[in-house]
């Protein structure tokens, strides 16, 4: 996020909540977004579902799935023509306006409701309550990014925020909310393929020395492969031997059978986990680890502030701390590491990362911090954080803009496969239900695979509410519980991706976002079937 | 706005403080330093002023007034501790007392939230153990609600202040715990009947968080006393909200979840963290050693640690000189702390000599 969770609920006067559905998927912030909403702040609500803060919002574009690009350059039009640029920020603190005003010209906003399927007034409304608001923030969430063109529709919003100039100032900004606890930081600690920690770049021979350095070894000096792409690389034999760190992309990932496919075709996989997981049965070796409870450390938020984890119980007999076994892998291979406590590595950390600079465990317990963690970039001792991203200037000097052009989803319905799915989470349960499942009320309060499907699409399959029903994609059939209502469009399906009893994972598609290579979870093509 | 920025003078036990003009005598007295018992007041959450324990002498009014509703007004002269005050506040200690159906506090010991009460405590702190208003012939006890599987309602143990309508309404603006009658007197209407699914209660149990006493309990309160307990804080492991916490530890096992004021989550929770971020931690599915799977029969065989670190060492070393760093990658667990991922990249890059390292951000 560019700014906090705090100032975007407290000092706005419009929220523009796009494919997020926080009173799910972030319970407590879906909570301050209620107060907002009940202090005055209006939502413009941009989702293709009737999700609970629907009720609350002032304007609901239930825009059809993976047409998020469109809706942006969309809204940009209108600034533009109603006259709602903030030509001042556009001058000062960014580049390539024309081309962009150029690129939206020809998204009208009766071309861009034919592709959302919205009402053009809506849009127009959207558009101007957004952009002749004092302070508004964009927030988004999986909704935009789960996209073949996932990183383009981000960076379309981003070109809203920009124009109207609502950004680095409170209330205001573009704000991702990251999905799990530690997306954030573990981008931010380097575990990318393209970069070091804090986004030092691979690429870059100065970074790459500085590593050498502080590490005493060789690196390799190649750009590393994504995660989606290691898959493919591992059928066609390129990528051999995988090291899995408590994940499970069996139940998680797009495509399962691909996965499976991947997964088998390697030489050696090592699994580092709590339990005996769907992927876990596939490895050669499976190391136990520990859970947060069990250890010192450190959780980054969305909103980048780095917040203590810390040891409360001794946990089960014979797991080993995770970073114990890096180490004794390390060492083993020959590379002279020595066993660190997790305050220790923070400082390691915070040696060879500029953003990082000022942060440490000892000061994260301090009095001075008093519980409320440090934003990065923290550059110092003395450097107190920074709550809001780009106040002044932006971090990278000069705003540019995206001009990518609307491209429809990879897989669209078609006459064998009528119907859109997409896919998402529910209140009670957390991603492959590994923490939440071991809970027995939260099983009992949501246990179970289930699909939203329109009334009218229900009535002509046949379908009542609380059919058993099949459910196929070029990729496989699964069954589920259909659940009937007017929550989605006409044409369009949602099944949460947590329930390994009709797992909606082996139904998506494993086309990948042309930047970020995210999967397209968020459209496939299905067809659904009476039992 | 204006209102706050304006400062007036009050005196309180002969302490003179500055404050503006919104405060009220018991935000003024805490700013004094002077300490005014509460119990139906919750700081952003509750001021019904229906308990009257934090009842005071204002110079020039015959009445004793509450001070979490009464504003100040400039020169005011505030006494918080005089006979009368201290005889009032017991009296309105012993008439709660009796609504909370108890002619004296020696039940405690049975009720779960015993050592963690707020009544209790200040019946103890005030010297209050008896209460002369106790119904003479004991009201017939009301059903206890607590089909919801984390939390329960025991309306004879509540003293109506209202504080957990105040949290669903203005923490988790839920809606959906309200006040009701029962006769002449106000009652909590909580949904953790028979019903509870069909309500849009989130089971987010910050109505708990906010009970003084034993009346909306969560059901894991049952499993400990407060002074059998070490508290741990921490951070929510499900989402990004980042949500501080802490984690309850009785005997090296956790039994409880409560809320902390963090930064992102401002004391709340949600059902996730509260309830459901810690059973996973004591399962007796955990893995506890490590495991290597039989080429011949596809089992798993337990191994010790050096065999099996070795067989990853082996084979990882094997295809990193036959294919090159490239063959090799290594995920991280976006869930895992920041000091365990940067030593699986600084693992990846250095011995396996690969920058095929990523994170499950995009999943
Ligand atoms: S658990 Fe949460 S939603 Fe349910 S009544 Fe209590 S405060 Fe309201
Ligand atoms: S308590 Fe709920 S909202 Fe807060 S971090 Fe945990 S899962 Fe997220």
């Amino acid at each position: 996020m560019t700014n906090t969770i705090e100032d975007i609920t407290q000092d706005s006067d419009v929220i523009m909540l796009v494919g997020s559905n926080p009173e799910e998927a972030h319970p407590v912030l879906g909570m301050q977004i209620r107060k907002a909403v009940e202090n005055g702040t209006k939502l413009i609500l941009v989702d293709p579902r009737d999700i609970g803060l629907a009720k609350f919002a002032d304007i609901h574009l239930k825009l059809r799935p993976g047409t998020n690009v469109a809706f942006a350059n969309g809204v940009v039009h209108i600034l533009i023509k109603e006259g709602l640029v903030d030509e001042q920020f556009v001058s000062e603190r960014t580049s390539g306006f024309d081309e962009l005003a150029k690129m939206v010209e020809s998204y009208t906003p009766a071309r861009v409701a034919e592709i959302c399927n919205i009402d053009e007034r809506d849009l127009i409304a959207a558009a101007k309550l957004y952009g002749s608001a004092g302070a508004a923030p964009i927030i988004y969430c999986l909704g935009v990014t789960e996209h073949s063109t996932g990183t383009e529709g981000v960076m379309s919003l981003s070109n809203i925020a920009m124009v109207n100039g609502k950004l680095g100032r409170r209330g205001c900004g573009v704000n991702p909310i990251r999905g799990q606890n530690n997306v954030q930081g573990a981008c931010d600690m380097g575990a990318q393929p393209n970069t070091f920690t804090g986004y030092q770049k691979v690429t870059d021979p100065a970074v790459v020395e500085k590593f050498e350095k502080a590490w005493g070894t060789d690196l390799n000096p190649n750009e590393g492969t994504k995660a989606t792409e290691v898959f493919p690389a591992a059928i066609e034999g390129r990528v051999k031997a995988l090291f899995l760190f408590g994940e499970d992309p069996i139940r998680t990932d797009p495509d399962t059978n691909h996965v499976i496919k991947a997964l088998t075709s390697l030489d050696f996989l090592v699994v580092q986990e709590l339990f005996m997981t769907e992927t876990a049965k596939y490895a050669d070796v499976i190391l136990p680890g520990r859970s947060f409870a069990e250890k010192e450390g450190t959780f980054s938020n969305t909103e980048r502030r780095v917040q203590r984890v810390r040891k409360a119980v001794n946990g089960p007999e014979g797991p080993q701390l995770d970073t114990w076994i890096f180490t004794e892998i390390m060492q083993r291979m020959g590379y002279d590491q020595p066993h660190l406590t997790a305050e220790q590595i923070m400082d390691e950390i915070s040696s060879v990362t500029p953003s990082f600079g000022g942060i440490n465990h000892k000061r994260l317990d301090s009095r001075e911090v008093g519980g409320r963690g440090l934003q990065w970039p923290c550059l110092n001792a003395e450097h107190p954080g920074t709550p809001i991203m780009h106040a002044g200037k932006f971090s990278k000097g000069i705003g540019t803009y995206s001009t990518a052009e609307y491209r429809p989803s990879v897989e669209l319905p078609d006459d064998e496969y009528p119907l859109m799915l997409t896919t998402g989470r529910v209140l009670y349960q957390y991603n492959a239900c590994a923490m939440t499942a071991r809970t027995e009320g939260l099983n009992e309060m949501s246990g179970s695979s289930f699909i939203e499907i329109n009334t009218k699409d229900a009535e002509e399959l046949g379908i009542e509410d609380g059919s058993r029903v099949k459910i196929t994609s070029r990729r496989a059939s699964i069954e589920s519980t259909a659940r009937v209502s007017g929550k989605t469009n006409p044409g369009e399906t949602w099944m949460p991706f947590h329930f390994q009893d009709g797992n909606s994972n082996w139904l998506t598609i494993a086309a990948l976002d042309n930047i970020a290579k995210a999967p397209e979870f968020k459209v496939c093509a299905v067809k659904v079937e009476k039992l | 706005m204006s209102s706050e920025r304006k400062l007036v003078t009050v005196t309180i036990d002969g302490v003179q403080v500055e404050v503006p003009e919104s405060f009220t005598i018991l935000a003024a007295a805490r700013k004094a330093g002077v300490s005014i018992p509460t119990l139906c007041y919750l700081k952003d959450v509750s001021d019904i002023g229906s308990c009257r324990v934090c009842s005071v002498e204002v110079e020039g009014s015959d009445a004793l007034l509450p001070a979490c509703k009464t504003r100040v007004v400039d020169g005011m002269e505030v006494r918080t501790n005089t006979e009368l005050v201290q005889s009032y506040r017991k009296l309105m200690l012993q008439l709660v007392l009796a609504d909370h159906g108890l002619d004296s506090t020696n039940y405690c010991f049975s009720c779960a939230k015993n050592g963690s009460c707020e009544l209790q405590s200040l019946c103890r702190e005030l010297g209050v153990t008896e209460s002369p208003f106790a119904p003479e012939k004991q009201t017939p006890r009301q059903a206890v609600l607590d089909a919801n599987p984390f939390l329960a309602y025991d309306p004879n143990l509540c003293i109506r202040c209202q504080r957990c309508v105040g949290a669903c309404n203005s923490r988790a603006h839920n809606h959906t715990l309200h006040t009701g009658k029962r006769g002449l007197r106000t009652s909590i209407l909580a949904p953790f009947g028979p019903d509870w699914k069909a309500t849009e209660c989130e089971s987010c149990g910050n109505c708990a968080a906010a009970c003084p006493t034993g009346a909306i309990t969560e059901k894991r309160r049952k499993a400990y006393r407060s002074w059998e307990v070490t508290r741990t804080r921490t951070t929510c492991p499900h989402c990004a909200v980042g949500c501080q916490l802490d984690l309850v530890v009785k005997d090296d096992r956790i039994v409880d979840v409560e809320p902390a004021p963090g930064p992102s989550n401002r004391g709340m929770l949600c059902v996730k963290g509260r309830s459901g971020s810690f059973d996973f931690v004591h399962s007796a599915d955990r893995l506890t050693t490590p495991l290597v799977k039989n080429a011949e029969t596809g089992e798993f065989e337990p191994a010790t640690w050096d065999e099996a670190l070795d067989l990853v060492v082996k084979r990882f070393t094997e295809i990193r000189d036959e294919n090159g760093g490239d063959a090799l990658a290594a995920f991280a667990c976006s869930r895992s702390t920041n000091e365990d991922v940067y030593m699986l990249m600084k693992m990846a890059r250095t011995v396996f000599k690969t920058n095929n390292v990523d994170n499950c951000a995009r999943v």
